[in-house]
């Protein structure tokens, strides 16, 4: 390099350090499932989230310089992890959004406790994120296996469904989903009767719901996602599981499913969920914005989580001034409250695990439904209070045991 | 009740009726490959994006203009192959005279280019698309619930191969084809076409995946991965069948099916490789499959 290089370099490099004292640079990742099963209910719309927050932060602050980029993990840990550390070692990314499937999330929270960045997760499942695998530098945001199984598990049980057969997709979240609503099932005196883990993705499912109905479990519980949830509950109206007295309970079902499979076949089905488009006006004005954006897709709650993760990590950079400490960041971000349009208040507790209300719905009949989109009925609001894994059954290091 | 191998007779009925009907579909894009792969000598990677486009057409007649299941059965397959034409006419047909892994890395591509148009326009998570009110419903076999839609399927298949099989093996036009695959130019001497034998060739090939796609429309999530995620496992039947026998196409089709449908019941999570480990253990004893001809 010759010297007039070198001072050109200097110089560029100077410039860059004054410009970043005025507006702290944050650049934020999506890594998200841009192609496969979950590229509906996280993918391209999870991106359009992430800017969008950025777009409402900036109207009212100055303080940042975000950069939206993203990519597609192909729901592979070992994709995830390598787009992970490429973006954090090279490409300056201080924090990696959305993370679809639990066995991406778990690889990246890894990295980025390793690299003391941050990892904010949505889309993905497992409640080991802020148990057993937690870390000082990963949120989980939108929703849990535990919170899944709590609000489905226990409404389903209460009303009289207490023997459960599971179909389990065979991959970290499927297995979580099932250990996690057997524990409910079994607390609120019910029985788990059986059950099979199914290859991830899968097509045919008519051999996992006959052994489903050999087993005369009066619920079956479906602990997968995406197509092969909506797979399986085709199939199930196909070779009459209803009609013949046992019922669906779908462990974790996104309005995008609901959409594919149409009113008729989806009828009746009860599940919780963190976030509705219909709740509230707050949420209805995102859900147009991103309706016009998105080809007529409505967003789901895994869109409204990375939208209002990224808000509140904003915010925490703007308090610090600087992006540069992911566990200073996210320790920040769970000293202060949260609050944003599409989840109201809320908080972010020592384990990680972000604290809203959950809600459990019901899909509406044809005949109730008066608009596109317009899917869910309110069963009931489950209080965050009691929405959550209490603190003191955490396997969390973080979580200080008195 | 007595068991078999830890397993009520019942259950193990239904399963291997069930892998019947999964091996329907195996056994009819298996064929498809095989005609395409015994004539043209390509390996038509873009099957199982033809045999989702046989889906998809099917729910476009229904939604667009109100054309019910059974005129798409006849019109999906009829569309769908006719872009096939356009394919072999325009792309495929420069590529005889190189080596196969340029027409697989042809049709690769072409199949990454459909399923991302078929995402875009309409996402991944797929359309509602119902099974026929004459076929709703099932038959009570006393060890199974089976719906009437699955016997259809089972028979629909066995039909399309049937015929398929016959017109090759047994008819004049069948036999110009394998006249035509053992020495084209001699074929051409006698005055028949060879060009154009070829092209309907690869129509009907892609037709067959179109037929498939329709068939499993009313069972199967319609996305745009739904061919991706099968096309694999029919690559491999197809290598255990041995590559471009017809007979050794269905056949694997419809045994692998009911094979995998059994490990469904013994170990469900080795459902998605037990088709693998058959293909290595075939590849080491007999390489050329388990119906193909030495070379």
């Amino acid at each position: 390099m010759t010297i007039r290089q070198l001072a050109a370099a200097a110089i560029i490099s100077a410039s860059a350090v004054i410009s970043a004292s005025a507006q702290t640079p944050v650049k934020i990742g999506v890594l998200t499932d841009m192609s496969g099963t979950y590229s509906d209910l996280a993918g391209p719309g999870s991106v359009w989230s992430a800017n969008k927050a950025v777009a409402d932060f900036n109207a009212t602050s100055k303080a940042v310089k975000a950069e939206v980029i993203f990519a597609d993990h192909q729901n592979k840990g070992d994709i995830a992890s390598g787009i992970a550390r490429r973006w954090y070692d090279t490409e300056n990314v201080n924090v990696v959004v959305d993370l679809v499937t639990s066995s991406t999330a778990l690889a990246v929270n890894e990295i980025a406790k390793e690299k003391n960045k941050v990892a904010l997760v949505s889309g993905a499942a497992s409640s080991d994120i802020t148990g057993s695998k937690c870390n000082a530098n990963t949120l989980h945001w939108t929703y849990d296996t535990y919170a899944l199984a709590n609000g489905t598990g226990t409404a389903v049980v209460k009303t009289g469904g207490n023997t459960w057969f599971f179909i389990t997709a065979d991959y970290a979240f499927g297995q979580a989903l099932e250990r996690d609503t057997s524990a409910v099932v079994t607390a609120n005196g019910g029985k788990v009767l059986g059950s099979v883990k199914h290859p991830f993705p899968a097509q045919d499912f008519s051999s996992f719901l006959l052994q489903a109905q050999s087993s005369g479990a009066k619920i079956i519980g479906l602990a997968n996602a995406g197509a092969d949830t909506t797979n399986a509950i085709k199939q199930a109206s196909e070779f009459g599981i209803v009609q013949n007295g046992q019922n669906l309970a779908g462990l974790l079902v996104f309005i995008s499913d609901v959409n594919a499979l149409g009113l008729k076949t989806a009828q009746g089905l009860i599940f919780t969920e963190a976030w509705y488009w219909d709740l509230n006006d707050g949420n209805r004005a995102f859900a147009k914005e991103f309706a016009a954006a998105n080809n007529g897709k409505h967003p789901t709650m895994v869109h409204a989580g990375v939208y209002s993760s990224v808000i509140h990590y904003l915010k925490a950079v703007e308090a610090l001034n600087s992006a540069a400490d992911g566990a200073a960041t996210v320790a920040k971000m769970k000293a202060t409250p949260t609050e944003d349009k599409l989840f109201g208040k809320g908080s972010v507790r020592a384990d990680g695990r972000k604290i809203h209300d959950m809600y459990l719905f019901e899909v509406k009949k044809p005949e109730e439904s008066k608009a596109p989109w317009d899917y869910y009925k309110l069963r009931a609001t489950i209080p965050a209070a009691q929405a959550w894994r209490p603190l003191e059954q955490s396997a969390c290091p973080l979580v200080k045991k008195s | 009740m007595f068991e078999l191998l830890g397993v009520p007779p019942q259950a193990l009925f239904g399963q291997l009726l069930l892998g019947l009907i999964n091996g329907s579909f195996y056994a009819i894009l298996s064929l498809g490959l095989a005609v395409i792969f015994g004539l043209l000598n390509i390996i038509n990677f873009s099957h199982g994006a033809q045999y989702m486009m046989g889906a998809f057409v099917g729910w476009m007649l229904l939604n667009y203009a109100g054309v019910g299941y059974w005129a798409a059965l006849i019109l999906a397959p009829l569309l769908v192959g006719a872009t096939g034409f356009i394919i072999e006419r325009f792309l495929i047909s420069r590529l005889y005279k190189l080596d196969h892994l340029y027409g697989l890395l042809l049709t690769f591509g072409l199949a990454l280019i459909i399923q991302g148009i078929f995402r875009n326009q309409y996402g991944s998570s797929g359309l509602p698309y119902s099974i026929p009110v004459e076929l709703s419903g099932g038959q009570n076999l006393g060890f199974m619930y089976l719906p009437n839609y699955r016997a259809w399927v089972v028979v629909a298949s066995l039909t399309v191969c049937l015929a398929t099989w016959l017109v090759i093996e047994k008819t004049r036009l069948g036999s110009y084809l394998r006249a035509a695959t053992e020495n084209p130019t001699l074929v051409g001497a006698f005055g028949v076409n060879v060009p154009r034998l070829i092209t309907l060739t690869y129509g009907f090939g892609v037709a067959l995946a179109a037929f498939a796609g329709v068939l499993a429309a009313p069972i199967y999530s319609v996305n745009p991965n739904m061919g991706a995620d099968l096309i694999i496992v029919v690559f491999a039947v197809v290598v255990i069948g041995g590559m471009g026998s017809i007979l050794g196409a269905i056949l694997t089709g419809f045994g692998l099916g009911v094979v995998e449908g059994l490990t469904k019941v013994f170990y469900p999570e080795a459902a998605a490789t037990v088709i693998f480990i058959i293909m290595i253990i075939v590849l080491l004893i007999k390489p050329q499959g388990l119906f193909g001809r030495a070379p």
